[in-house]
């Protein structure tokens, strides 16, 4: 009975967790649609389980890396909502300064290293930490979230063969959301055959269905584990799909009648309604998951006000920050 | 003092950083070879391991890649490419990625990473065994790039970039790894953005980078001997670079020649020639000479490589004109002491 309470109680977590990020980006695409937000904004919206269920296999030392779409990612790991949606207004107090929009998002103190638009980019990087943890010997792992067009950069299968034969504790998290922008995995590759990319690189790899938020999260517990202990890197891929298009909130049907269709079955298969009706047949009560709602309406309603209320950079701010200055070093002029 | 050639200054800069400083490693290709590196990385792993001195498959893009997540996670790595021509496979973690991380996450984190490059070329390698590409580098924010010319700057320069909180692309050139002068045998460093004059004279200045430092000064002993007096400024760092120092001289000299073993075509030369002309204009007694490599890639064929680099000749000529375009076309304006 207490092992089912603890299940219960994650599912809730987890739950809750993608129902903050879902609320949060249908709000922003509203936001961007009426113009109050001009940051290209790549939605999450349908895919909030992967995010959701690899963070919650992490510690909160463990660092992660990101792509474009990493709303899901920054909040999963626990990055502040409000600092998070000033940065998509662009103001000061956002989590990059108003340096990096919707798809340069960092939370450091929580390790969400950083996030960045050009496909497959942060997949080394994420390896690079890896190696640091191994030479300093701690039990940290990276993670390395990407879509399934990174597979088919360089960096990609690079990446695997080096953090293989140096055996470090990374997991290549790919989302495989069937589509690269308006391309989908048909017109792109021969087979849809991702996870057969770490056979060939001799790393472990599995495919998990990426809508269901607790398989989601027992496949990273065991790539976290093996890496943890020394077993190598793990390529997972979590078969998923994007609701919204590949940038902005329109539905993307302009990409074709096939798409459409598809996307009917996929909403069919939402993992907050799905974990919804799962927590009501394990006798969580509707108004327990009722309230949550309401939580969740209120936190994206505060940090929207938040960012309204926070101010822009200053224009006299704009050369400050090309490099680095630790605080307390004075830095020599360039 | 001991001498030292300029390989070997390399050699136990690298060696002196493992010692001192446990967050350094170095990944690239070649580092477990004899010869990959010349002697400027010999028995790096034997003396302290393979886990902090990492040879690699060829996968410039992961291996830097790696080495900006390395430097984000707390390390100080130095990355080493055999071959500056094939670290454009990695072009993506060098200007998307290490140049950019501090400015986009508003100042939160560097990227404390030395990017090493080495110029390889002359013996009719070709176009992808030869490029200097400073000029590329140095055009993108955020990287500082530095050049040295002597086994002492080698040794200095590498430590500065290793210290420094942002990435610094650290290219050295094969061409002077037989070099030797002073080198001290203690750590030191020469300070980024700091050119230094090697030589000091009175009717033209000379700014030469790298490979062309050894050169200017031959040049400029031959100049002596026509009773023309050059002085001669080893930029060292080619972003930031030394614009005081470059400005100073040329409000002694009125002339300014700059000698860049590296295309001429939007080059260092190219930016060295339009500060002085907009921050000095009213000390130049005659227009800015460059003097570079021609807008061709590197050819093979010996004949062709005579005629492609640059010659202690060549600077000697152009410095000499130089001096007969100033006497003819244009008067001194206000000529500071």
């Amino acid at each position: 009975m207490k092992g089912q309470s603890i299940e219960r109680d994650r599912l809730v977590d987890f739950y809750h967790m993608m129902l903050r990020i879902r609320v949060f980006e249908e709000r922003v695409a509203e936001l961007v649609e009426s113009k109050d937000v001009k940051t290209a904004c790549h939605f999450c919206i349908g895919q909030e389980a992967p995010p959701t269920g690899v963070c919650a296999a992490l510690e909160i030392e463990d660092q992660i890396f990101g792509a474009h779409r990493s709303h899901g990612h920054y909040l999963a790991k626990g990055g502040d909502m409000r600092t998070l949606m000033a940065e998509i207004f662009c103001r000061r107090t956002g989590c990059s300064s108003g340096r990096g929009g919707s798809m340069h998002v960092c939370a450091p103190e929580v390790g969400v290293v950083g996030t960045v638009p050009i496909v497959a980019a942060t997949i080394p990087i994420a390896v690079g930490a890896g190696m640091a943890y191994r030479l300093r010997g701690e039990s940290n792992v990276s993670v390395a979230f990407f879509g399934d067009g990174a597979t088919e950069e360089g960096h990609f299968h690079e990446s695997l063969n080096l953090a293989g034969i140096n055996q470090l504790p990374v997991l290549f998290v790919c989302e495989n959301n069937l589509y690269s922008s308006h391309m989908g995995i048909d017109e792109r590759r021969l087979k849809d055959n991702i996870p057969q990319s770490g056979d060939a690189h001799g790393i472990a790899s599995m495919s998990v269905d990426g809508n269901d938020v607790e398989a989601v999260y027992q496949a990273a517990l065991e790539a976290v584990a093996r890496a943890r202990s020394g077993g190598g890197p793990t390529l997972i891929e979590y078969r998923t799909f994007r609701w919204r298009g590949h940038v902005g909130p329109a539905w993307d049907y302009d990409v074709g009648v096939k798409r459409k269709d598809e996307l009917q079955e996929w909403v069919q298969k939402d993992p907050i309604a799905a974990t919804r009706r799962q927590l009501l047949e394990l006798g969580v009560a509707e108004a327990t998951l009722d309230e949550l709602r309401h939580l969740v309406d209120d936190e994206v309603r505060g940090a929207e006000l938040y960012a309204r209320q926070s101010p822009r950079p200053e224009a006299s701010e704009v050369l400050d920050h090309v490099f680095y200055q630790p605080q307390g070093v004075t830095q020599c002029a360039s | 003092m001991r001498l030292l050639n300029y390989a070997g200054a390399i050699r136990e800069a690298h060696g002196q950083l493992l010692e001192t400083d446990s967050r350094a490693f170095i990944i690239g290709q070649g580092l477990w070879s004899p010869w990959y590196a010349g002697s400027s990385m010999k028995d790096l792993d034997k003396q302290f391991g393979r886990e902090r001195v990492i040879d690699s498959p060829v996968s410039e893009n992961a291996t830097t890649g790696a080495a900006v997540g390395a430097a984000l996670a707390g390390m100080r790595p130095i990355v080493f490419h055999p071959r500056m021509d094939f670290m454009l496979l990695a072009v993506d973690a060098i200007v998307n990625q290490a140049a950019n991380w501090s400015y986009v996450f508003g100042g939160q984190m560097g990227v404390p990473l030395v990017i090493r490059a080495v110029i390889n070329r002359r013996g009719e390698q070709g176009a992808q065994h030869s490029q200097a590409l400073q000029a590329m580098f140095a055009h993108i924010p955020g990287l500082k790039v530095v050049m040295p010319s002597t086994a002492h700057d080698a040794k200095g320069l590498l430590i500065a970039a290793h210290r420094d909180e942002n990435p610094v692309m650290y290219i050295d050139d094969r061409a002077l790894y037989e070099q030797e002068c002073e080198v001290p045998e203690e750590m030191y460093e020469v300070e980024i953005g700091k050119a230094h004059v090697c030589r000091t004279g009175t009717d033209v200045t000379v700014v030469a980078t790298s490979t062309m430092v050894p050169l200017a000064l031959q040049a400029a002993g031959s100049l002596a001997d026509q009773g023309i007096f050059a002085e001669v400024i080893d930029l060292r760092s080619i972003k930031p670079w030394d614009e005081a120092c470059v400005l100073e001289s040329v409000r002694k000299t009125g002339r300014l020649l700059v000698v860049d073993e590296a295309w001429k075509t939007y080059g260092v030369g190219a930016e060295i020639a339009a500060t002085v002309a907009d921050r000095g204009f009213e000390s130049l007694r005659a227009g800015v000479r460059r003097l570079g490599l021609p807008d061709v890639p590197a050819p093979s064929s010996h004949v062709l490589e005579q005629a492609y680099y640059v010659t202690a000749e060549q600077i000697t000529a152009e410095a000499a004109q130089l001096l007969k375009a100033g006497q003819t076309t244009r008067p001194a304006l206000s000529i500071a002491s």
